[in-house]
């Protein structure tokens, strides 16, 4: 009886916590329980909060009784990937550089969580400061895809989807930079968004590359991603590329359901790298569909095919900046106190705090950022940027949304990609572009092949979530995907 | 000028605080950082903890605009803000959010000008906003020092950076227009230039067509005119014994008042510049611009013309006024409080400053009342003292700070008006020195001695024409 809990929408979940119908304790129990029990096999989470996180349900599940009006995500336990400062809780963006960094404060999203009652329950693994489509560079051990725990998760958010797809958590947040959000949710058969950029604040974000990146949700399904989505969007001041506008609500939008919708599918996304598998499943998806009575056109992003050599050339230059800091003086790892003038201790600490595959986007992004390569790499790449962006207005113009593969292979082995981090790099082909562009997007789990999860990915122009969750809703109703052959995937 | 002074070029590069600012230039620390322990006056932002963002002050736009429209600088509607990139302990990021002129950048504005009072224009080639560094001290000297002590209680303390062409031809001139320059800045009231280190300057010297020498880190205005002045004779005396002056940057050590050598002129450090994307392009209206010019407070060139209409000073005394704002403004309520403001004018701008010289003080510093000034003006344009009568309670005034009409009573300074007392004076000066008389009568020049006997005897009070009439009288009865 009590492992079913589990299994019930999360949207579903926060109303019958609210009437009482399910306790939090019982929920936040269980999710721990079953934390400790597969966890150990699937490493999701850097830091579990276990204690806090039962007082505060014990706390909530009291308000309730006593008929107290208690937030939108009250009593439901929500992973928090571990680039999104909580205070008090470690923050180590899965770094050794940063293994002992408490955040002395909040991310926005972490105190709009806290406001609306949600308990964070932990701090969730990822690719080293971000960078990564596997999970696998995190100085805590790589995550173990739920479906097959000999397959990466995806990345970089890899422990926030798996801990969704494991049912260690009931919501959770990753980041996108280039796809790190969809890429796993792709991997690991759950719904990722990538909202607009300046939709979410990033203030409490640990930047990789801050003009690309914006935090969003992970669930098990379109209407729970909403539910977390409707609580953390919105301007904040303290973060000044955050868009001045009123939030979006997306709770509601699921009463009517979609009538009318132009679907472009453009080629660039269906290249050679996209495995026959995957291919075969997107468009079974939207064949389906087409019988609904939605029409879909093929059509075309041209410049779309140098997006990934923009998109890396922008990311690693930020990247050499913005990881510029840790230099072990104010906070992180500090490798001799005494002894040394402050530029040998700066190149050691950066030489042993950082991974491998950290110094080499810093000295890549370096590179491109250096006097007489400046206008050949960083210049270009913005350039492109701005034609791939003017493609997408085009395409807007006709299209509603526009579906193409979330990733273009299926999930690979651990350890397979690690020395040929440009068949890595490869991964990102189809995620970038939305980056690029600042356009929301969002995986959706379409089919299973040999049991490995497949993700559509559905692209609307800018604030346009609300068409990303009516079609991704759509979507989700007309696909059915057996959980119970993953290893960790059933209750 | 001398044809000499004329072979020099001299540019600067000024770093000002915005300190009337209440927070940092990206975050809401607080502006006034000095006198507090260190690390004290920091936030996430400003040292840089992982996650957090630079949010623009808006009322540093308010302030620099300001600060540009008053320069003559044209205004850029458009700008961007960059990260100059490099590791040093004082930058918490390891890069500085600046503006910069290339890459797409502009700065805040470009082509502004300062007059000197002889007509020439100093240009002004571009103005910029950025953030300060925090502070770097050792124990001693960096070489001795073991230990590196960073301070990021300034770190973020919001800086506006001009830089002028080479246009001052001498220290002097380096002088002036750094006078002019402030005098601006504290009548805009955008900081205080009496906190230490809120304006500093970095100075590039060279004669004409030879090598430039940079000097780096001069702490305050009056420092630039010596370091200057150090760096010409320098390389003048160089040139004198035909050593070839080499490009490179030098530190102003201003305890021992030399220039040092820091690094000969390598390769120029590669600040890998680009735009800092975590702010958002700032857009400065017309309207806005106008509505700041339309706000603006009188600056020292209208305030120069407005004294010489009001309080009836001479272009000279005014020039002199407006020069220091806290002059200006002591000298404005001493001119309001007296029926003799020229008088007031002729105190303060002639008659102060050389005493001031002296003892080595500011007008600040001293414990003197402006109404003090006025009374006196006034006592003496009422004609109750004489002007060397006036002297003296001057010195007492600004020595003691007594009120001038205290000091009058006690000395018994008042002019000896009556004829009667005169005559009696001039009889005693006669019967005590019979030789000087007797040369007196023979040689007009030798008049002089008696009168200077009549003034010692009388510190002073007598009119001297008065005076003169007497001797000239009772020599023609003998
Ligand atoms: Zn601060």
């Amino acid at each position: 009886m009590t492992a079913r809990i589990l299994d019930i929408p999360v949207w579903e979940v926060v109303k019958k916590i609210a009437n009482q119908e399910i306790s939090s304790e019982d929920y936040i129990s269980e999710t721990l329980e079953r934390i400790q029990k597969i966890d150990p096999k699937i490493n999701a989470y850097i830091t579990v909060i276990k204690e806090a996180s039962l007082d505060k349900a014990l706390e909530l599940d009291k308000q309730i009784r006593q008929g107290k009006t208690v937030g939108r995500l009250a009593g439901l336990p929500i992973a928090i990937k571990d680039s999104i400062c909580v205070k008090n809780i470690k923050n180590t963006c899965g770094s050794r550089m940063l293994e002992n960094f408490v955040a002395p404060y909040n991310a926005t999203v972490a105190d709009k969580i806290i406001r609306e009652d949600g308990i964070i329950i932990g701090k969730t693994n990822l690719d080293e400061f971000a960078m990564g489509t596997s999970t696998e560079h995190s100085y805590f051990g790589a995550t173990r895809n739920p479906w097959d725990s000999s397959k990466v998760p995806g990345g970089s958010s890899g422990g926030s989807a798996a801990s969704i797809a494991s049912f260690e958590a009931a919501l959770a947040l990753g980041s996108d930079t280039g796809g790190s959000i969809r890429s796993p949710a792709s991997f690991c058969s759950v719904v990722g968004l990538k909202p607009t950029y300046g939709a979410v604040s990033r203030y409490g974000l640990v930047s990789y590359s801050n003009s690309l990146e914006q935090i969003g949700p992970i669930a098990r399904d379109v209407r729970s991603t909403a539910i977390l989505m409707d609580c953390i969007n919105g301007h904040d001041i303290r973060d000044s590329t955050s868009k001045n506008t009123v939030p979006q609500r997306f709770a509601d939008i699921f009463k009517n359901t979609v009538k009318n919708l132009k679907i472009g599918v453009p080629n660039e996304f269906f290249g050679e790298g996209v495995q026959k598998e995957v291919h075969k499943s997107i468009w079974n998806v939207i064949h389906k569909i087409e019988k609904l009575g939605f029409h879909y056109e093929k059509t075309t992003l041209p410049l779309v095919k140098y997006a990934l050599p923009a998109y890396y050339i922008i990311a690693m230059s930020e990247a050499s900046s913005n990881l510029a800091r840790y230099d072990g003086l104010r906070y992180g790892f500090n490798v001799l106190k005494n002894n040394l003038n402050w530029n040998t201790t700066f190149s050691k600490n950066r030489r042993n705090g950082f991974g491998d595959e950290v110094r080499q986007r810093i000295m890549l992004g370096t590179y491109t950022l250096s006097a007489g390569y400046f206008d050949q790499y960083y210049l270009k790449a913005q350039k492109i940027r701005t034609l791939i962006k003017q493609d997408f207005d085009r395409a807007f113009k006709k299209f509603d949304i526009l579906v193409v593969p979330s990733m273009p292979i299926l999930p690979f082995a651990l350890g397979e990609k690690l020395n040929d981090p440009l068949s890595l790099y490869m991964c990102d082909i189809n995620t970038v572009p939305a980056n690029l562009a600042g356009i929301p997007s969002i995986s959706i789990p379409c089919g299973l092949s040999s049991g490995l999860p497949i993700g559509v990915q559905i692209m609307a122009p800018p604030f346009r979530e609300d068409l990303l969750f009516k079609a991704g809703y759509l979507f989700e109703e007309n696909v059915t995907i057996d959980k119970s052959v993953g290893e960790f995937t059933n209750v | 000028m001398s044809s000499e002074s004329k072979k020099i070029k001299i540019g600067l590069e000024v770093h000002c605080q915005l300190t009337s600012l209440k927070t940092k230039l990206f975050c809401n620390s607080p502006s006034d950082y000095r006198e507090k322990p260190p690390n004290t006056n920091i936030c996430p932002v400003c040292i840089g903890t992982p996650g957090s963002l630079p949010v623009l002050n808006r009322n540093a736009l308010n302030y620099a605009t300001m600060v540009a429209s008053s320069l003559n600088f044209e205004i850029m509607s458009h700008m961007i803000f960059f990260r100059k990139n490099y590791f040093y302990p004082d930058m918490s990021k390891n890069f500085q959010i600046t503006q910069y002129d290339r890459a797409g950048g502009v700065p805040f504005a470009i082509n502004g000008y300062i007059l000197l009072n002889d007509g020439r224009k100093i240009r002004l080639g571009r103005m910029q906003l950025e953030e300060d560094p925090a502070k770097i001290s050792y124990d001693g000297t960096i070489e001795s020092s073991s230990e590196t002590y960073v301070d990021y209680n300034r770190a973020g303390i919001a800086l506006i950076e001009i830089v002028t062409e080479p246009d001052l031809e001498s220290p002097s001139d380096a002088r002036e227009f750094l006078n002019k320059l402030s005098s601006i800045l504290e009548h805009l009231n955008v900081l205080d230039l009496g906190l230490e280190g809120s304006v500093r300057c970095d100075a590039n010297i060279s004669h004409r067509g030879g090598k430039r020498v940079e000097i780096k880190n001069i702490s305050s205005f009056k420092e630039v005119e010596r370091a200057l002045n150090f760096e010409m004779t320098r390389q003048k005396s160089l040139a004198s014994k035909g050593i070839s002056v080499s490009q490179e940057t030098r530190h102003w050590d201003d305890v021992r008042r030399i220039t040092i050598s820091l690094r000969l002129k390598e390769e120029e450090q590669d600040y890998r510049y680009f735009p800092e994307t975590d702010l958002v392009p700032v857009t400065l209206s017309e309207t806005f611009i106008e509505k700041i010019n339309h706000d603006m407070p009188e600056l020292p060139k209208e305030r120069e013309i407005r004294f010489q209409q009001e309080y009836n000073h001479s272009s000279e005394i005014a020039r002199v006024l407006v020069k220091d704002k806290y002059l200006a403004d002591y000298s404005e309520k001493a001119a309001k409080e007296s029926i003799a403001p020229r008088e007031v004018g002729i105190l303060l701008a002639v008659n102060l400053p050389p005493f001031l010289n002296e003892i080595g003080k500011d007008l600040k510093s001293l414990d003197v009342a402006p109404e003090h000034f006025a009374e006196l003006a006034d006592m003496i344009s009422k004609g109750e003292v004489s002007r060397r009568s006036a002297k003296t309670i001057f010195l007492e005034m600004l020595k003691t700070g007594q009120k001038p009409r205290n000091i009058f009573d006690k000395k018994g300074l008042d002019v000896i008006s009556d004829s009667k007392s005169i005559e009696d004076i001039v009889t005693k000066i006669f019967k005590d020195n019979p030789e000087a008389v007797k040369d007196a009568a023979k040689d007009t020049k030798a008049i002089n001695f008696l009168l200077g006997k009549i003034m010692q005897e009388t510190q002073g009070r007598v009119d001297p024409s008065i005076a003169t009439k007497l001797v000239k009288q009772k020599l023609s009865v003998q």
